[in-house]
């Protein structure tokens, strides 16, 4: 039945294994088609798959297959098996993430071209390790599986965004990545430790059966715990300055981060241990204030960012928010369902971007752009689908999605809605000024770039256009209640998931002329923000002494957080570590070290005197021997008892 | 207390005394002349014990050509009190102490040694040590050993001639 | 004689030639010393064959028992006479390569 479930993973990890190994020996066709092919392949399994899961959901049983291969860990009773747990959840990540991992393989073919053959097969290796390890992170059936796929994203991660690892820059982000990622990771392993104390077991089914047996304190601790985790793998505040810098690496892999693997990984965690979540109030609250602090907070960033890849980053951190501000309210399925179409129309937008860059010839700064749609119809047309997808207008996918997650905002807190309301609005406006900057008005790079300038090959455009279909259409599986009643496809599909969290807190549904109020006006004003956006930047140019002030030089900034942090930890840290160096290593581990090395020498010199070459201090010697091997070797206490007698 | 006993314990005395008189003699002839007294009271011992091939032999070899050599060797080298330099004064305390240690802990050992108790040597009466008895047994079990004691005298006589020439 | 005696007078002089080893540096009064050891050693030996050719007398008025003692004195003195001989050559070529007796100068076996 779920027999094939482990080809999953193992087709990345054999093609890992091919192009890692064979990266000097195999010609870039051959890295291609075997990078590509073997993410195919899991996609096709991924497929089958997905047909089971929902043969099965159909018949209303609830469908929990969990395919041990082997077992990872046995101590005493204890085991911790290396366990797939095919279901709802897992099988619609494995959809999405070879899906799309398929389509940015594709489009890296030809978007690497120019790169050297072994360099080439490094990437390939590279991505196919990436999606091997997100796989796993979806696939495990417990923790600590997951935790195995959580820590081989965050080594892909920065193994790819520091890919063209000459320029120092880019090694830096990598750096900031793998390390803002541990901290998260030390959250989550600490969860899972405490899981294991509590309960003794890792196991999804098994935790979740016995949550019972945790005091509601231990709940709290856990969740908040794994929401650290999340925070570093998500990009959420505090941890999210790292995304924004990830943009070091090749655009398909910032792709591939963004919409298909890793940042996806605290949604789908959260969204597996819903149940722990619900049942921990303290910590959904603090999920919904730093999702929507998040999803507020990196859209300010982004109405300013000039790098088209920045912009997209920060509307990924955003998007992020949104993501677990619907998480933080109970509206796991909304979270999901955004995961899912977030998945097509970022990919979309990255793609099309590294389209862009490709056409300018590594240029990224918008300013520098416009009236591509003239030389790039194709980018254009998907670009702007994917503008129009994230802006939220009907009936693109994210307009769906978005407005779920908005509507369980409004039935929890109407405060928190109007500020999410505020953080769309700015989505909508940055991201036209995005695309008008960058394919309307007036060119304003060199003419050597304009002459340049040509469509990208079917290779690249292709996965655009499949994408682009995906993300209008993407949004049909999730439609609201209003409009067609029981037409919610994905919340029937992921129903039996979150069963037991719907049990204890049903979403509260908002009555359908409010519904259609809200969803009258917030469409209206993202299309007016729209327009203004439009109307402002389409007579864009270049000005040379562009300063901003006041909030837009704080916008430009990203608010100084990477200055703060500069401030308040790296510099800290620096400092503790200089002191370290020249004060304790120095003087501490040095002088033991040292201590240690002179003390034998030294000891070793006085020894050396006991050679001192004259025969009676040899004789000596052995006298004193003979005394001692007489004194050992026979009966002290005669010997004392002599003593004795004689004094 | 008997006459043995007395000759015993005169002759011990007497070789004990020379023989501390050996060690803080300042000039080397004054030694060997102390020595020369030890291996006296030594033969004295023999003869009470009625070795008198051993006590004849003693004093033949030992106080008559060993002692002569050395006298001649020290003559030879004009040696006096003060060619002796001092030595470290912790040394001979080692020395001391250590020498004193081994006779304490040997002579404890002894006492502890129930076989001991009781045994009494032969004295005065016995015919082994007599020069008849012994060479009876020296030319007949011993010859072996007692013809190859002949060429180790051969070499050493080669060796002293070759190591005290002259080059 | 109680045979302790003889041990106990043995080791006195046993223990005075190792002291006298140890605190002079005058190689010939080194030398003296070890004669000096030697021969506390060989009265020992001729005292042990007494005491055995003693108890071997009370069963059998014939016995030889204690021969082999005496006799070992004297192929110690063989020895012993043997060894002085070279000794004291060494000791004088010795003084005439340093112009001392000092045995603190043969410390090459320090390097």
């Amino acid at each position: 039945m779920s027999k094939i479930a482990f080809l999953v993973p193992l087709f990345p990890l054999v093609g890992f294994l091919i192009n890692g190994l064979g990266r000097k020996y195999l010609s870039k066709t051959a890295i291609g088609v075997i990078g590509s092919g073997v993410i195919f392949c899991s996609f096709v399994t991924s497929c089958i798959l997905f047909q089971q899961v929902c043969n099965e959901s159909c018949n209303e049983q609830t469908f929990h297959a969990v395919v041990t291969l082997f077992n990872f860990i046995k101590v005493d009773a204890f085991t911790i098996p290396f366990a797939f747990q095919i279901d709802q959840l897992s099988v619609l990540f494995l959809l999405i993430i070879t899906g799309i991992g398929f389509l940015i393989h594709l489009y890296s073919t030809a978007y690497m071209k120019e790169e050297e053959s072994h360099h080439f097969g490094r990437y390939f290796a590279y991505l196919n390790l990436f999606v091997f390890s997100m796989l796993l992170l979806v696939m495990g059936a417990n923790y600590v599986i997951m935790f195995i796929g959580w820590e081989g994203v965050g080594l892909c991660s920065y193994l790819l965004i520091g890919y063209w690892f000459k320029n120092n820059q880019y090694n830096y982000a990598a750096k900031k990545a793998f390390i803002m990622n541990r901290i998260g990771d030390l959250g989550f392993l600490l969860a899972v430790f405490w899981i294991l104390f509590k309960l003794g077991t890792v196991n999804y089914g098994d935790v979740f059966s016995n949550v019972a047996k945790l005091s509601a304190f231990d709940i709290a601790a856990i969740t908040m715990l794994l929401f650290v985790g999340a925070m570093g793998k998500s990009a959420q505040i505090p941890l999210y300055t790292w995304l924004p810098d990830a943009m070091a690496g090749p655009t398909p892999v910032s792709a591939l981060i963004h919409a298909a693997t890793m940042v996806t990984a605290g949604i789908y965690m959260i969204a597996r241990s819903n149940i722990l979540f619900t049942l921990a109030p303290s910590t959904q609250a603090i999920i919904t204030i730093v999702g929507l602090a998040t999803a507020v907070f990196a859209a300010t960033i982004a109405l300013k960012q000039n790098d088209i890849k920045k912009v997209l980053a920060y509307s990924t951190v955003s998007q992020l928010g949104y993501m677990f501000l619907g998480l933080g309210v109970g509206a796991y399925t909304g979270a999901v369902f955004h995961v899912f179409t977030h998945a097509f129309f970022k990919a979309l937008l990255f793609l099309g971007a590294g389209s862009v860059i490709h056409a300018m010839h590594h240029e990224q700064d918008i300013r520098k752009m416009g009236n591509l749609k003239k030389y790039m119809p194709i980018t254009h047309i998907t670009f702007l689908l994917g503008c129009l997808a994230i802006a939220g207008i009907p009936p693109f996918s994210g307009f769906f999605s978005k407005d779920e997650i908005l509507a369980a905002v409004f039935t929890k807190n109407p405060i928190y809605y109007y500020i999410a309301v505020g953080g769309a609005l700015m989505t909508a406006f940055y991201m036209f000024r995005l695309y008008t900057l960058t394919f309307l008005g007036q060119f304003r790079g060199t003419s050597e770039q304009e002459h340049h300038l040509h469509e990208s090959p079917y290779s690249m455009t292709i996965p655009l256009i499949v994408l682009a279909i995906l993300s209008v259409i993407a949004g049909f599986i999730g439609i609201p209640e209003i409009f067609a009643p029981d037409s919610h496809w994905l919340e029937h599909f992921l129903a039996p998931i979150f069963k037991e969290s719907t049990k204890l807190a049903a979403v509260h549904h908002v009555d359908h002329s409010q519904e259609y109020l809200m969803m009258g006006s917030v469409t209206g004003l993202v299309i007016l923000m729209i327009l203004i956006a439009l109307i402002l930047y389409k007579k864009y140019t270049i000005k040379e002494d562009e300063t901003s002030w006041g909030i837009g030089k704080l916008l430009t900034n990203k608010w100084y957080i990477d200055e703060l942090y500069n401030a308040i930890i790296v510099n800290p840290m620096n400092a503790f570590a200089g002191f370290c160096k020249n004060t304790i290593e120095k003087n501490g581990i040095d002088g033991i070290v040292n201590g240690v090395g002179k003390l034998v020498s030294y000891s070793s010199r006085q020894l050396r005197l006991l050679q001192s070459g004259q025969v009676a201090s040899y004789l000596l010697i052995m006298i004193l021997s003979i005394v001692v091997f007489f004194l050992i070797w026979f009966n002290d206490l005669t010997i004392i008892r002599f003593l004795n007698n004689i004094f | 207390m008997n006459t043995v006993q007395i000759l015993f314990f005169f002759l011990s005395v007497l070789a004990i005394f020379s023989a501390v008189m050996v060690l803080f003699s300042k000039s080397p002839v004054h030694s060997v002349l102390w020595l020369i007294a030890v291996f006296f009271a030594i033969s004295g011992h023999y003869i009470l014990l009625n070795a008198q091939f051993l006590a004849i032999v003693n004093l033949i070899v030992y106080a008559g050509a060993i002692m002569v050599l050395f006298l001649f060797v020290i003559m030879l080298m004009n040696l006096n009190a003060n060619a002796e330099p001092k030595k470290y004064w912790w040394m001979k305390f080692a020395g001391v102490i250590s020498g004193g240690c081994f006779l304490v802990v040997l002579v404890s050992l002894v006492q502890q040694a129930t076989e001991l108790t009781g045994k009494q040597a032969l004295v005065k009466e016995g015919n082994i040590g007599l020069i008849k008895n012994l060479g009876k047994v020296l030319f007949s079990d011993f010859v072996l050993p007692f013809e190859i004691s002949s060429v180790l005298f051969l070499s050493a006589m080669v060796g002293a001639v070759v190591i005290g020439k002259k080059d | 004689m109680p045979i302790q005696y003889y041990i106990y007078f043995c080791l006195a002089l046993f223990s005075i030639g190792i002291i006298g080893v140890l605190t002079r540096r005058n190689a010939i009064i080194v030398f003296m010393c070890i004669e000096l050891m030697l021969n506390a050693v060989n009265l020992l030996l001729v005292a042990f064959s007494k005491l055995h050719h003693g108890t071997a007398l009370a069963i059998d008025p014939a016995t030889t028992v204690g021969t082999d003692g005496q006799l070992f004195v004297f192929f110690i003195m063989v020895v012993a006479a043997a060894e002085v001989s070279v000794g004291l050559a060494i000791i004088v070529m010795m003084y005439r390569n340093t112009h001392s007796v000092d045995i603190n100068f043969l410390n090459r076996l320090k390097n």
